[in-house]
């Protein structure tokens, strides 16, 4: 497959290629003069040509000069995009091996075919275009994708790993490395401490989200999550701060004679460059979440005042010499929560979107630059050095690892295992960060640049390839006990129950954290931030008009499937379930483990899956809306016939698919007040077509097997004389009749109702709201409901 | 956890703990849990306090959960009780089973008690049994609308026919254990923060 896709490069190429020789021979034949940068100057060979008769206007021309950089840039984008299209196409190979190593072939075959034609790749990477404009967009959309709730509660031993685990790496190796230095069999003398030290900073700077998406399907628990995460997020901003502390350092004092007040210096200013990058972040953060609180009416621009003000936290931050990528995370943090609640739904979309694309740009170009430094002439191999990094490596992070976690793990309430630290040691994979920070050396202090920048292309490729590759079955490994591939039927289905109740048990135990710190912090927030920050007279229903959007979508397809899937429905297998319960073959047990295996419900994941290329695919949200639906009806009948959640036997009902309880017995009386109560609602609305229209297309396809059930179904609830709700059943049947044909006839817009209910219910989170929505749909669900048993003598004649 | 005052006593702190297992820090957590849950301030809770945790809207297996807080048709679940059902999911230390005392009841977190919960959220009515109805009802919730109601009925079928050994068309609470005894069923009905 993803040979496929790099075929069909090949037109692209063939272009440069043609153009690229095209060009160097019509410059190889000119005075080279002309050109200093021994850049392709088409221009000057139909100059040269055209010098005698200069008033000739040539008819074709080619300049390709003006657009070589984007262009060139473009290109090289675009062939990432179309890599990751065909990665993705072959199912299995996301589970395999991380994005990254993607990112880093495409690099290598541009890095190759650059190298092969000889044609000088524009300067896209250089020390200001890096630190410019590279490296926000990454930095902005790690710390805006992050969890919040999870961050806070674990952020004691986050920044514990995160600052000393990166210390004790970077400090380390150098140090290590250093040692080696000193034996004389390596030629290795004139690497100093400083140079040791720094790139031992810039080697350790990881990426280990990277591989996140390679062991998602292993459920790894939240902290672990979180731990990964936050190293990620911090890890780039305190190797930039020591990588350009150790630079400054290096500028001073090229001789190596650093006093004890030099390093206390540099510690003191280690501390107040990252707590005032953060510190500025935030400020930043609280200014343009106050500014999106009056943007309702010029929407468009709230995702530009988002990304103005978060880059202008990191210009402002560079402008002080603080840490720009601590104050972007900080402003990505602190907004998130602010502008999510006060811009428009689009307006969010469009930043999330917008963000991971930024990003991925991004590393797509200093992948690809990665990759055409590594096919290139300017290394320089040391055997031993390479290979000391290499180990240097492994040890002084299983080391840090190990050290550091049991000493926070005396702190924390639910310790991390050694599972979970294997995990995170494995996890240390470099990534493009440590390449632009070596790349971006200044040559003039250190003489063996290139020998640095070899032994970091190689580190990234050994952890990128075999680390990322590795990863994954080895999370499988230490977390599975048994592999039972075969499961029969019944496990799986009892599996999937089980996740599904642990979540919902989850759910109801909430989430548990240092309690006072929390509540401390959300009282402060309701009573101060909010009504600052936060839109006034923010409908309650913003959290509504979503749900009516996503249910009038739904409600549309449904319908449309409903049709579709009704004509494969046939009589027959009733007669023989009659009979008996047949005995299935085996070919049909696979077709049925198949069915239930892509069919089931996910459980739904409490940490934000994050992944680092790409936004959450919409299946999900799918899922919740079917549920929604099937739990309102259920509700809604429940409500209608004056018990909460009905028990008991089961009888036929029509729309047994929306419905997640059968009928049954009464419960006791206190039920009739809330029949009561909604009993109003039930007879004041006139109906909601969609839901409706939804329940007909089902009818149709189940009617042939319940017309039999209809019957003993009437005289069930004939038998139930215990709730009111008899009454007003009969009442309402005219109704629902009357106010079926109606809507039969002229849908209405759906939601009108539910405006009203727009302001019910002031609990902060909101979902109260959703709840009564809920009851207002089934309220609206019945009418469907009565329609269809009146209307089944009709059918019947089937 | 501080001398707040709004940490208020836990009545019966002490039987709770023992026919639980939970530690105090647990309770204290699960208490306040409970009374942050308990909107009105009414001292139980009531189905609707539950059907507010938005998440269980979205979990296909929401009503049931919520229904099996309130055993025998109650209306109101009150502090013991709401703990009694977390119980189940306690996960399983050594300490449990070495200290086994065999005139003590079985822990709620027990294996069998940990199945025997699952076995309810199947058996609605009840009676001891999984019909294939009741099967179907479960599958019906658990399985996307895709499927037709053609090939759920044959899972369901499938199902029971696998697991009913003495051939009464339903799966009693003995089958069912039987046809999990592979699955590690104390880990899946686990949950880390309950200890």
């Amino acid at each position: 497959m993803a040979l496929q896709m790099f075929v069909t490069f090949s037109p692209w190429n063939c272009l440069l290629l043609l153009v690229a020789l095209e060009c160097s021979e019509a410059s190889s034949d000119l005075n080279d003069s002309a050109n200093s940068t021994a850049q392709y100057a088409p221009n000057a060979w139909f100059a040269a040509a055209s010098s005698e008769p200069d008033e000739r206007i040539s008819v074709f021309e080619l300049d390709y000069d003006y657009v070589q950089i984007p262009y060139e840039v473009t290109l090289w984008i675009l062939l990432a995009s179309l890599a990751k299209i065909g990665f993705h196409l072959y199912r299995r190979l996301p589970g395999l091996m991380p994005e990254s190593c993607l990112l880093i072939l495409v690099g290598a075959l541009v890095g190759t075919i650059i190298f092969g034609t000889d044609h000088k790749s524009p300067p896209v990477m250089d020390s200001s275009i890096y630190f410019l404009y590279l490296l926000p967009p990454i930095v902005l959309e790690g710390g805006y994708f992050m969890p919040t709730r999870p961050f806070f509660e674990n952020i004691g031993s986050i920044l514990w790993w995160a600052v000393l685990g990166a210390l004790i790496n970077a400090l380390g190796i150098g140090l290590s490395l250093y040692f080696i230095c000193q034996v004389k069999a390596f030629g290795l003398g004139d690497v100093n401490l400083l140079q040791n030290l720094l790139f031992g900073s810039l080697i350790s700077a990881v990426d280990p989200v990277a591989v996140l998406a390679v062991f998602e399907e292993a459920r790894v628990n939240e902290q672990l999550y979180m731990m990964i995460f936050g190293e990620a997020l911090l890890n780039d901003g305190i190797t930039v701060v020591l990588y350009n502390m150790l630079i400054a350092f290096t500028k001073m004092h090229k001789f190596e004679d650093i006093e004890p007040v030099d390093i206390l210096a540099g510690c003191a200013r280690f501390i107040i460059v990252g707590l005032g990058g953060i510190l500025f972040g935030i400020v930043f953060g609280f200014i343009s979440a106050f500014i999106t609180r009056f943007t309702q009416n010029i929407s468009a621009i709230e995702p530009l005042i988002v990304f103005m003000f978060s880059y202008l936290s990191y210009l402002a931050a560079e402008t002080l010499y603080l840490s720009g990528i601590l104050a972007i995370t900080a402003c990505a943090v602190t907004m998130k929560k602010y502008v999510e609640e006060n811009v428009s739904q689009t307006s969010y979309t469009t930043i999330k979107y917008f963000m991971k694309m930024l990003s991925s740009v991004s590393e797509t170009l200093i992948f690809i630059f990665m990759g055409v430094s590594t096919v290139g002439k300017n290394h320089e191999w040391n055997w031993a050095f390479i290979c000391f990094t290499l180990a240097f490596c492994q040890i002084w992070r299983a080391i840090s690892v190990f050290a550091l976690f049991y000493i926070s793990n005396q702190f924390r309430t639910f310790p991390f295992s050694i599972k979970d630290q294997c995990i995170i040691f494995y996890s240390g994979v470099r990534g493009a960060g440590s390449f632009s920070l070596a790349f971006l050396l200044p040559l003039s202090l250190f003489p063996r640049k290139k020998m640095f920048v070899t032994a970091t292309l190689v580190v990234i490729y050994f952890t990128a390839f075999i680390q990322g590759i590795t990863i994954g079955p080895l999370v499988r490994y230490l977390d599975v006990k048994k592999t039972n591939k075969k499961e029969s039927i019944n496990e799986e289905l009892h599996i999937r129950l089980m996740d599904h109740l642990k979540a919902g048990i989850e759910d109801v135990c909430g989430h548990w954290s240092h309690y006072q710190v929390r509540d401390k912090f959300k009282k402060f927030d309701h009573r101060y931030l909010r009504k600052i920050l936060i839109r006034k007279n923010l409908p309650k229903s913003s959290i509504v008009s979503l749900y009516k959007k996503l249910e009038m979508k739904q409600a549309i397809e449904m319908v449309e499937t409903g049709i579709l899937s009704s004509t494969a429905f046939s009589i027959p297998h009733q007669a023989q379930r009659i009979q008996g319960i047949k005995r299935l073959s085996p070919e049909d047990v696979e077709s049925i483990r198949d069915i239930l295996t892509s069919n089931m419900y996910q459980v739904r994941q409490r940490t934000l899956s994050y992944n680092k290329y790409n936004l959450k695919p919409q299946t999900s949200e799918k899922q919740a809306k079917e549920i929604l639906i099937r739990r309102q009806n259920t509700l809604r009948e429940s409500m209608r016939k004056g018990h909460s959640l009905p028990w008991g036997k089961p009888a036929g009902t029509k729309n047994i698919r929306y419905l997640s309880f059968p009928y049954g017995n009464p419960q006791s009386a206190g039920r009739d007040t809330r029949a009561a109560e909604f009993s109003d609602d039930d007879s004041s609305d006139p109906g909601s077509p969609s839901i409706m229209f939804s329940a007909l297309s089902r009818i149709g396809s189940l009617q042939k097997q319940e017309a039999q059930e209809i019957i003993p179904m009437k005289s069930l609830h004939r038998g139930r004389k215990a709730f009111n709700s008899g009454y007003q059943r009969n009442t309402s049947q005219e109704e629902y009749l009357g106010g079926v044909r109606r809507v039969a006839l002229r849908p209405k817009p759906l939601f009108h109702a539910v405006d009203e209910e727009g302001e019910s219910g002031g609990e902060s989170e909101g979902k109260a709201s959703l709840v009564e929505v809920q009851s207002r749909w089934t309220a609206d669900r019945g009418h469907g409901r009565d329609h269809n048993r009146s209307h089944s003598p009709l059918l019947q004649k089937k | 956890m501080g001398s707040r005052s709004s940490h208020a006593v836990i009545p019966d702190a002490d039987s709770i703990r023992r026919e639980t297992g939970f530690s105090q820090a647990s309770l204290l957590r699960l208490h306040h849990r409970f009374r942050a849950l308990d909107r009105n301030k009414k001292g139980y809770l009531s189905r609707m306090d539950l059907q507010q945790i938005g998440a269980l809207a979205v979990n296909p297996l929401g009503d049931r959960i919520i229904e099996s807080f309130f055993p025998d048709g109650s209306q109101q679940v009150d502090f013991p009780g709401f703990v009694r059902v977390l119980a189940h999911f306690r996960p399983v230390e050594d300490e449990d089973t070495e200290t086994q005392d065999p005139k003590k009841p079985e822990p709620l977190n027990s294996r069998r008690n940990k199945l025997h919960y699952a076995f309810q959220l199947y058996d609605l009515d009840r009676d001891g049994k999984i019909s294939r109805h009741e099967m179907l009802q479960v599958l019906r919730l658990m399985v996307g609308v895709e499927v037709t109601e053609e090939q759920l009925e044959n899972i369901a079928d499938r199902t029971v026919q696998e697991a009913d050994e003495d051939g009464d068309g339903a799966v009693s609470f003995v089958e069912f254990t039987k046809s999990l005894e592979k699955m590690d069923v104390e880990q899946k009905m686990s949950i880390r923060i309950l200890k």
